[in-house]
């Protein structure tokens, strides 16, 4: 027997993107398989690890955990969306780099999602709150301490683009 | 690894998720965050023949604080995320512990998922939610196509992952009494890694009479046996003015620690998991009394 399909559309990075799938097509290997967008990572896929977490609606969740069809319709944010809108690096992806955030980089991507909806709502966060906000992402590389710098930094970044921004503005 | 095939029900009202409970009974499953029981689908542990996805159920996305003259309750519904009771003012204000013991649950990325309700209906000897609405003496409402029931929280949870639900209904809110009177709450657990599973953890409730006397204290318990085990540990406490006396909450830990039967697992030893109930309880019971004596009734 085969199985059922169900057409899923998203706005994925401001985009639309559909495609047809099983219902039982986790929301991480829609976007990797089928959208082809590989920059989500899929770690540990039972939802301890974070390297697939994707912002839906603007809340960091663990796409493994989550099937394509449930968020049909929804509005998904993933690490090729944590960009500036000209397409340079993100105030998140520019700290990781200023302050060697990622080595081998596996597990980045959730990093990055999960930081940037982090920073949205905490935008000056203290390095004891920096380290409690990615408690829930796992990396075996870099012992956590530049990605706690990291986050600070993006902190930095994002202050100083919104000044920017603010300054540019008529 | 990937979950198995199944048949997909995406209902949009609450009427027709339990008509679709009824026709695949006994062979469906309630999907609402997902953040137990898709790694259970992930890892094959589970494989449901039907999966009725409530998110849909935007009717069941509520929290609200009913006041019945002048008993009040919060009431969760079915699609509240942890996140939107953590959040909610008005719960906060008038249950403090909600949120106390929301923050241990897990990490903000599953809570932003998960569900308060879901979490209560899978019934992990770990959770955090079902242990305080054991503590609170709370309530389960469930539906079915045959009607409607509401069951006390200590005769749903049955054993670990076991509840008194039927196959064909569902869990549609469940509702958590504020303590009334000059009463205190805490929630305290300790977990090897932040957002992991508790070692042990307790909930504590302390009632103080108009002299400020203890009239009443009692616990609750995760990870310490088959469901939330509820313990009245008042004897030790009774009469004593939480400003002045300090003698009886140790003895309330050691009665805890010696009432409850804790299994050795991978994480601890039974007997270390008792003496982190003894030393856990006297904490909380102390945070709670405090909280109790500061209680503007």
């Amino acid at each position: 027997m085969s199985e059922q399909l169900y057409e899923v559309t998203l706005l994925v990075n401001g985009v639309h993107r559909s495609a047809t799938v099983p219902a039982r097509r986790l929301l991480s290997d829609f976007l990797r398989h089928d959208l082809e967008l590989t920059g989500t990572h899929v770690g540990c896929e039972h939802g301890v690890c974070g390297a697939c977490t994707v912002l839906v609606g603007g809340r960091p969740i663990r796409s493994c955990l989550q099937f394509a069809v449930t968020v049909d319709g929804e509005e998904v944010t993933t690490v090729e969306g944590c960009t500036r809108p000209d397409g340079e690096l993100g105030p998140v992806q520019q700290a990781f780099r200023d302050c060697h955030g990622l080595q081998c980089g596996f597990c980045t991507p959730g990093f990055v999602t999960t930081i940037t909806a982090y920073l949205h709502e905490n935008p000056e966060p203290t390095a004891d709150e920096a380290r409690e906000a990615i408690a829930g992402n796992l990396c075996r590389c870099t012992g956590y301490q530049n990605i706690v710098a990291s986050v600070l930094r993006a902190a930095q970044l994002r202050t100083g683009s919104t000044e920017a921004a603010a300054e540019a503005a008529p | 690894m990937k979950p198995s095939g199944f048949a997909y029900h995406r209902p949009s009202t609450v009427a027709e998720a339990v008509d679709v409970l009824a026709e695949v009974s006994p062979a469906g499953k309630v999907l609402a965050g997902g953040q137990s029981l898709v790694p259970m689908l992930n890892m094959r542990l589970a494989a449901p023949a039907h999966l009725v996805d409530v998110n849909r159920l935007t009717e069941l996305a509520y929290v609200r604080v009913d006041d019945d003259g002048g008993r009040r309750t919060v009431v969760v519904g079915a699609l509240a995320r942890h996140t939107d009771v953590e959040h909610d003012a008005a719960a906060h204000a008038a249950l403090p512990l909600l949120r106390e013991a929301l923050r241990t649950v897990a990490h903000p990325t599953i809570r932003n998922r998960g569900t308060t309700v879901g979490s209560i209906a899978h019934a992990d000897p770990s959770g955090e939610m079902g242990a305080v609405l054991a503590l609170l003496g709370g309530t389960v409402e469930l539906r079915s196509a045959r009607g409607t029931r509401t069951v006390a929280a200590a005769e749903f949870t049955t054993g670990p992952m076991e509840t008194s639900a039927a196959p064909d209904e569902l869990v549609t809110s469940v509702a958590f009494p504020v303590p009334e009177g000059r009463t205190g709450t805490a929630w305290t657990e300790l977990a090897r890694r932040n957002g992991d599973y508790a070692v042990c953890g307790v909930g504590v409730l302390v009632r103080l009479g108009d002299d400020h006397r203890v009239v009443a204290a009692r616990a609750v318990y995760v990870s310490m046996g088959p469901v939330p085990t509820v313990l009245d540990l008042t004897e030790p406490v009774a009469g004593q003015d939480p400003r002045a006396d300090d003698d009886g909450w140790a003895a309330a830990g050691r009665l805890a620690a010696w009432r409850l039967d804790p299994d050795d697992d991978i994480h601890a030893t039974a007997g270390y998991r008792r003496q982190l109930a003894a030393v856990l309880t006297e904490r909380a019971l102390r945070t709670a009394a405090r909280r109790a004596t500061e209680v503007a009734v």
